[in-house]
C-alpha cells in the first residue's frame, strides 16, 4: 500500500485527537488570556476518572462520558474560583508559575493517590480496526477522532448561535468593552474554564481506549497541545482543530517518509515557519495588546 | 486507593528497621533506587525483593539452604550482625549522585547498591568511587559501567553485550534448524538504555553478517509509534529487536494489531516487555514476543530453590518475582556475602570480600554458573536465557537444553491466533 496514503490517513486521525485535547487550552488562552500549563494534567485526571468508572464501577464508557465531562466542568469552575481569579491581572510570570505549580500539584497528587502504575481499559466496541480509504486505523482512534469532530461542532455551535457564546467571544476580543456592554466578564471566565476542562475530559475518556494512563501521561501530549494551539491561532475554535490536524499530518508524513527519529523536529520546524509568516497562527488574529 | 510507593510490606520492614538502627551492631548499607517518577513502579518491585533478601540474611531460613546466607541469622563471621538498609530515592542522575553522597557522608553507610537505570548508576557510582566506598550494581546493563577502570564498582548482572550476543547465538541455533533469519530491524527508545543497546545490536549484527533493514529511534513516552512501525513493516525484517519501556511496548503491540502486521519474531531487551503490567494491558495480543531474561520463574522446574524463594515472595507481596528484581535480590545476597567474607565493615575489608567472592550456581536463584568478579568488577558468569510469552507466561525457550517449551517462530499472524 502507498506509504503516503497510510501516513496521511493515520496523521489525520491522530491530528484530530491532538486537536481534541488541545481545544480547551486554546479556549482558556483565547478567552481568559492565561496559559494553562496544567491542561494535560486535567486530561490525565479525566483518564483516571474514566478508568475507575469503567474498571471499578463497571459502567460502559458512554455512560461514564457524561459523568467525567461534568466532573471536568466542575473542576474547571473550581480551579477558576479558587485559584485563577486571584491572579487575574497579575504579572504574566505569576500566572505562569501558578499554572505550572498546578501541573505539579495535580501530577503528584495522582502519584500519591494511584501510584505509578500504568492502567488501561478495554472497551469492546473500540477493539479491532476499521478501514479508512483502505488504510487500517484502530477503531479506538477513529472513535476519538469522531468525538473530536462532534465536540468541535458543539462548541462551535455554542459560540456562534447562542447569546452566551457570543458573550464569550466578546470577552475574548475585548474584556473591557464586554464589561461596558453589561456582560458578566467574571462569569465568562468561569465558563471558559469549565468548558475548557470539560473538553480535556472528553479527550481523556476517549484517549483511555487506546492509551494507558499514568501520572506522567501528560508528557507525551503537552508539547503537541501547545504546538496545535499556537500553530492554529488564538481566538477561534477552529484554530486548535486546524493546528492539531496539521501537527498530526506533519508528524505522520515526515515520520513515515523521512525519518521517525526527527518527526518532532519537523513538527516544530513547521510551527516556526507558520509563526514566521503569520505570527498570530494560521487562523488567528493578532493578540490584543 | 492510596498506596505507598514502597509497598505496604516494604514500609513495615522499614519501620522494623528503625529501632534496630539504635543497636550499634547493625551494618548500614545504602540503597539507591528510583522510588518516584516514571521508574517508580519497577523501583517498588526491586525494593520488595531487596527487603526480602535482607530479611533472609537477617533471620534464619534453613528451609532455603543452600541459598547464600539463608540458614544463619545475620552475618556469621561478624558475630551475627544484621544488615540495615537505608533507602534513598535515586530518581534521576543528579539526584542519584547527591543521594549517594548523602548516604556516605551523613548516614555513614559502608557500601551502596543501585540504581537500575544505567544513567543513574553511572553518576551514583562516581560518588562512591571518589570516596572509596564499594558500590554493587545488580540491574544496569550498559557495558560502559564496568569499562571505566573503577576500583570500587562491581556488577553481578549481565551487560547489553552479553545479552545481545545471546540474541545472535539464538539466531544462529535457529538458522541451524532451518529458520530463515537474515534481515533485522531495530525499534528503540533514544536514551542511555535504548541508544546504547541499539549501538551494540547494530555492531553485532554487522560483525555477524546480518542485514540491518531499518533502525527506528523514538522518544519515550511516544504519543504514537505508527510511523516507525509502518517503516519497519515496509522493510519486512525476519526479526524485530525492541528496546522499549512499558508504555512504548504496549503502544507498539496495539499499533501492530491495528496494522494487521506482526514480524516473524519480536525480540526484546526486556524492560517494558517483561513487566507484569505488559501482560495486563495487552492481554492475548501481547503473546509471542521474546525477551532476554536473567531469570524466569520457569527455571523452577530445574531448580527448586527458585520456586521456594518465589513462594516466599508471593506470600509477602501477592505477586511473582520478575527477572529484574530477581537480579536485585541476588545483588543484595552477594553484597552481604562479601561483607561476611571480608570479616568487617571497613571499605577495604568489603572490597576484599567482593574480590574473594565465588558463589556457586546452586547457592543462587539465577541460571548463571555462579558469581565471581573479573578485574573490572564484572561478574564473569552473568548470562541469561531467552523467554517467550506463551499462554500468559514467560517460558524459557533458549538455550534449548534449558527450554521449558518449544520456541514459536514465526509468530502466528493475527487472524491465525485463537
Amino acid at each position: 500500500m502507498n506509504l503516503l496514503l497510510i501516513a496521511v490517513v493515520q496523521g489525520l486521525v491522530m491530528g484530530l485527537v491532538y486537536a481534541l485535547v488541545s481545544l480547551g487550552l486554546g479556549l482558556i488562552w483565547g478567552v481568559v488570556d492565561v496559559v494553562n500549563f496544567a491542561h494535560a494534567e486535567y486530561m490525565m485526571w479525566a483518564m483516571y476518572a474514566t478508568y475507575f468508572a469503567v474498571a471499578g464501577l463497571h459502567l460502559d464508557l458512554l455512560a461514564a462520558l457524561p459523568i467525567v465531562v461534568a466532573l471536568g466542568f466542575l473542576a474547571g469552575l473550581c480551579t477558576y474560583i479558587v485559584l485563577i481569579r486571584r491572579i487575574m491581572g497579575g504579572p504574566a510570570v505569576t500566572q505562569i508559575f501558578t499554572t505550572f505549580g498546578l501541573l505539579f500539584f495535580l501530577r503528584y497528587s495522582a502519584f500519591a493517590a494511584f501510584g505509578p502504575d500504568f492502567r488501561g481499559i478495554t472497551w469492546p466496541p473500540a477493539s479491532g480496526s476499521v478501514l479508512i480509504l483502505g488504510v487500517p486505523v484502530s477503531t479506538a482512534q477513529a472513535d476519538a477522532a469522531l468525538a473530536a469532530l462532534i465536540t468541535f461542532g458543539l462548541l462551535h455551535a455554542l459560540l456562534q448561535w447562542t447569546k452566551t457564546g457570543k458573550a464569550l467571544q466578546a470577552t475574548a476580543q475585548n474584556p473591557a468593552a464586554a464589561l461596558a456592554l453589561g456582560i458578566e466578564v467574571e462569569w465568562m471566565y468561569m465558563l471558559a474554564w469549565g468548558l475548557s476542562i470539560a473538553t480535556a475530559a472528553v479527550g481523556g475518556v476517549f484517549l483511555l481506549t487506546f492509551y494507558q494512563v499514568s501520572p506522567t501521561v501528560g508528557d507525551a501530549f503537552l508539547l503537541l497541545m501547545f504546538a496545535s494551539v499556537v500553530l492554529g491561532g488564538f481566538g477561534s475554535v477552529l484554530g486548535p482543530l486546524l493546528g492539531g490536524v496539521v501537527i498530526g499530518l506533519v508528524e505522520s508524513v515526515a515520520g513515515n517518509l523521512v525519518s521517525p527519529t526527527f518527526k518532532l523536529a519537523f513538527v516544530f520546524a513547521a510551527l516556526l515557519l507558520v509563526l514566521f509568516l503569520r505570527p498570530g497562527g494560521l487562523l488567528g488574529q493578532e493578540r490584543r495588546g | 486507593m492510596l498506596r505507598w510507593v514502597g509497598g505496604g510490606a516494604a514500609v513495615l520492614g522499614g519501620l522494623r528497621a528503625v529501632p534496630a538502627s539504635a543497636q550499634a551492631g547493625d551494618i548500614k548499607v545504602g540503597m539507591l533506587y528510583p522510588l518516584s517518577g516514571s521508574l517508580a513502579l519497577i523501583g517498588r518491585d526491586m525494593r520488595q525483593a531487596i527487603d526480602l533478601a535482607a530479611d533472609i540474611v537477617n533471620t534464619p531460613h534453613p528451609e532455603l539452604a543452600p541459598l547464600t546466607l539463608a540458614a544463619p541469622a545475620g552475618l556469621p563471621k561478624l558475630g551475627g550482625r544484621k544488615m540495615q538498609l537505608v533507602w534513598a530515592d535515586a530518581k534521576d542522575p543528579a539526584t542519584a549522585r547527591a543521594e549517594a553522597e548523602r548516604l556516605i557522608d551523613q548516614e555513614k553507610v559502608v557500601a551502596l547498591m543501585g540504581c537500575y537505570a544505567s544513567a543513574y548508576t553511572a553518576t551514583a557510582s562516581l560518588a562512591a568511587e571518589t570516596r572509596g566506598i564499594p558500590f554493587l550494581n545488580a540491574e544496569s546493563s550498559s557495558p560502559t559501567l564496568t569499562q571505566r577502570g573503577f576500583k570500587w564498582f562491581f556488577r553481578t548482572g549481565p551487560t547489553d553485550e552479553t545479552f545481545t550476543a545471546m540474541f545472535f547465538q539464538m539466531f544462529g541455533d535457529l538458522r541451524k534448524r532451518g529458520k530463515r533469519i537474515q534481515k533485522l530491524a531495530i525499534l528503540s527508545e533514544n536514551t542511555e538504555f535504548g541508544a546504547t543497546a541499539a549501538k551494540v545490536e547494530q555492531a553485532q549484527a554487522k560483525a555477524q553478517g546480518y542485514q540491518m533493514a531499518a533502525v527506528e529511534m523514538y522518544t519515550s513516552p511516544p504519543a504514537t509509534l505508527e510511523a516507525e512501525l509502518n517503516r519497519i513493516h515496509a522493510a519486512s525484517p525476519d526479526a524485530l529487536i525492541a528496546n522499549s519501556y512499558l508504555i512504548d511496548a504496549v503502544t507498539t503491540i496495539k499499533a501492530l494489531k491495528t496494522m494487521r502486521y506482526f514480524p516473524p519474531a519480536l525480540v526484546a531487551q526486556d524492560a517494558g516487555y517483561v513487566l507484569p503490567d505488559y501482560i495486563k494491558d495487552t492481554g492475548k495480543d501481547g503473546y509471542y514476543i521474546m525477551s532476554r531474561a536473567s531469570w524466569a520463574l520457569g527455571l523452577g522446574a530445574r531448580k527448586r530453590l527458585v520456586g521456594r524463594v518465589n513462594d516466599l515472595y508471593r506470600s509477602r507481596y501477592n505477586e511473582d518475582m520478575d527477572e529484574t528484581n530477581a537480579r536485585s535480590f541476588t545483588g543484595l545476597l552477594t553484597l552481604a556475602n562479601a561483607i561476611n567474607l571480608g570479616g568487617g565493615t571497613s571499605p577495604t575489608q568489603i572490597l576484599q570480600g567482593l574480590l574473594m567472592t565465588d558463589i556457586p550456581e546452586a547457592d543462587t536463584i539465577m541460571p548463571w554458573k555462579g558469581i565471581k568478579f573479573d578485574k573490572d568488577g564484572q561478574n564473569l558468569y552473568a548470562s541469561g536465557v531467552m523467554v517467550q510469552l506463551l499462554d500468559g507466561k514467560y517460558k524459557v525457550v533458549w538455550p534449548f537444553d534449558l527450554a521449558e517449551t518449544s520456541i514459536v517462530w514465526p509468530a502466528p499472524a493475527w487472524d491465525k491466533r485463537s
